[in-house]
């Protein structure tokens, strides 16, 4: 592993632990208050038992004691419970998962094969009527509001001709791979709506760059064909910002999958994440935000990783003049 | 033609390819007529008589008419006016959040780009670690912190409008990091020019050297990135307020104006159409104008 690599992986550690702080902080500065949701239920406590409660559980320590102690905790295997869910943290936690991974797996998969191929078309006509159309359609998915797009979605499939299921993840009694497979079909449509347009755009970007270079010149000047010259040799080099690009969007398709998953009421991480901050769910919030954070820096790694492998070229040790 | 403009000037040039960009010129359109719309929405109040917050139950889910051009929601409000008074509140986020962001990113960019060295190693690391970030999920937990635990003074919590500054500065937070990194890429290659070297040498400071010799030919980056920036901030006020964490009913956005659409999905899904349309179309009209602007000002694209 390169010098630069070493440094990248210690940076996001910092990140991470920067990180955990800032959020394990604001969400001290949540509205409620652990203790008063617990007493909230039970009219015979007096302020001396929620003095006393304070004190058992360590909240009335100043933040940065209870934040280290918070840390032993979870670097010990213990995250607390989660209020909402009464599981511990881990097991509400990483079904969530699975179930988001299932959703961004299949969406990706579905954006690239039709972002990729439609923004070398338009790269290799550039300012045709097809890169017209690429473009405004590739404008038009990454400039629409998610949510909406999912209401609209919703409208037409679910009301109108009522062909798909609103939400959910299946039909109760049904555990069928079809019937899955049909809840999934709205919020994958409406992540890969979401996404496809930066991917376009990102690769009919990287391809035009590419098609200007001399090698490329040279291999037109010996006689191969257009589809030889932009397949066997302007597509390797194009894809190498694509690749770190589609890697480092790992964050906002994260961002997507949240709202996605709150309007198709999809057992998800992001709609697991909203509804622990909105239901005062203090400790599965904050480990699951910090979660999101690592996967993002795991993305963002895998990205750099990807930049050295795919491109000899790049070393990291020039000093910038 | 314009009589400031040379013809055969660089400017010349820009202008013909910014005109060229045909949907560029569409979207400056709509735009100063949705800023005109929206400006003028308390005239378009009064002429119609309704000013989109009286309730009327015993018309609720009106057909569109003469009184109400667009039809009643739910509670019998006029759409079209409450439509216009969101514009005016989606439209005013949209800029202030881009324009802080615009200079915080421009500060950031200049300080890490002039100095390089530690400085600049630090400010980028500290960029790249924001861009890290899932936003979404961190925006929300912005969104949703007590105000009275910060300790802010009275007159701040109680005033009406805290929902609205509020989501302008947390939106503006994390929206500097597009305009920092392209700043900080075009000062690094600027400070090596001569003209940088010629102020220094008649001894001019760092500041005055930032921001008189640099600053000014750093204009075409931080346009772009802002435009492109503000469309970015109205589809994310609109996702905050949707979910009810952005702007805070009664002061209606296009985004909380959809927060009750998906409810109100099966008895009226025209309520659902219109406020998703305009921000739709606000954002892709900047997204274009963004586009446009990039082409007309980058002299390596080819002459089409």
């Amino acid at each position: 592993m390169s010098r630069h690599l070493i440094d990248r992986l210690f940076q996001s550690i910092i990140v991470l632990a920067v990180m955990s702080f800032v959020i394990y902080g604001l969400m001290g500065l949540m509205p409620g208050d652990p203790i008063d949701l617990m007493i909230s239920s039970n009219p015979d406590v007096t302020s001396e038992d929620a003095a006393r409660l304070r004190a058992l559980y360590g909240l009335d320590k100043p933040i940065t004691e209870r934040y280290f102690n918070w840390l032993k905790a979870a670097l010990g295997g213990d995250f607390g419970y989660s209020r909402i869910h009464a599981k511990p943290v881990p097991d509400v936690l990483f079904p969530a998962l699975g179930n988001t991974v299932i959703l961004l797996g299949l969406s990706v998969v579905l954006s690239l094969l039709i972002g990729l191929p439609a923004g070398i078309r338009a790269a290799v006509h550039p300012y045709s009527k097809t890169d017209y159309t690429i473009n405004l359609a590739a404008f038009a998915g990454i400039s629409v509001p998610p949510f909406w797009l999912a209401l609209l979605l919703i409208i037409v499939f679910a009301v109108i001709l009522g062909v798909l299921p609103a939400g959910g993840m299946g039909t109760v009694g049904d555990t069928g791979f079809w019937d899955s497979l049909k809840f999934l079909v709205l919020p994958v449509a409406s992540l890969t709506i979401a996404s496809v347009g930066g991917h376009t755009r990102y690769m009919r970007a990287a391809m035009m760059e590419t098609l200007r270079q001399d090698y490329i010149r040279t291999a037109r000047a010996k006689g191969l064909n257009e589809r030889q010259v932009v397949l066997g040799h302007a597509l390797r080099n194009a894809m190498i910002p694509v690749v770190t690009i589609v890697a480092l969007d790992f964050g906002a398709l994260f961002s997507g999958a949240l709202i996605t998953e709150t309007i198709f009421a999809y057992p998800g991480m992001g709609r697991m994440i909203f509804d622990a901050i909105m239901g005062n769910d203090f400790n599965l919030a904050l480990v699951a935000l910090l979660f999101a954070t690592l996967l993002t820096l795991v993305g963002n790694f895998l990205a750099d990783v990807a930049y050295v492998w795919l491109d000899p070229r790049i070393t990291f040790h020039q000093v910038e003049t | 033609m314009n009589p400031l403009v040379r013809p055969g000037s660089m400017a010349a040039l820009t202008l013909r390819r910014f005109f060229r960009h045909r949907l560029a010129i569409a979207s400056a359109i709509v735009l100063v007529l949705f800023a005109i719309l929206a400006l003028a929405a308390p005239l378009i109040a009064a002429a119609l008589g309704a000013d989109g917050e009286e309730v009327n139950l015993f018309n609720r889910f009106a057909a569109p008419s003469g009184d109400h051009p667009l039809g009643t929601d739910e509670l019998g409000r006029d759409v079209l006016v409450r439509l216009l008074k969101g514009g005016r509140v989606s439209l005013f986020v949209g800029l202030s959040a881009a324009v802080i962001a615009a200079v915080l990113g421009t500060v950031i960019g200049l300080v890490s780009g002039y100095h390089g060295g530690r400085l600049d190693g630090f400010l980028m690391r500290f960029t790249d670690g924001i861009i890290a970030l899932p936003l979404l999920p961190l925006l929300i937990v912005l969104a949703a912190l007590d105000l009275n635990k910060l300790g802010l003074p009275d007159f701040i919590l109680e005033s009406g409008n805290v929902s609205l500054y509020r989501i302008v500065i947390i939106v503006a937070l994390v929206g500097w990091t597009t305009v920092a990194r392209l700043v900080r890429g075009s000062a690094l290659s600027l400070r090596q020019r001569t003209f940088v070297l010629a102020a220094r040498a008649q001894g001019a400071g760092a500041l005055r050297i930032m921001t008189v010799h640099i600053l000014p030919n750093l204009a075409s980056p931080i346009i772009v990135a802002t435009t492109l920036t503000t469309g970015n901030v109205i589809l994310l006020e609109s996702v905050l307020s949707f979910l009810g964490l952005g702007i805070q009913p009664p002061i209606p956005s296009w985004g909380n104006l959809l927060t009750n659409a998906q409810e109100l999905i099966w008895t009226a899904p025209a309520l659902a159409f219109y406020p998703g349309t305009l921000i739709f179309i606000t954002v892709i009209a900047f997204n274009f104008l963004g586009d446009g602007i990039q082409d007309a000002l980058d002299p390596k694209a080819v002459e089409r």
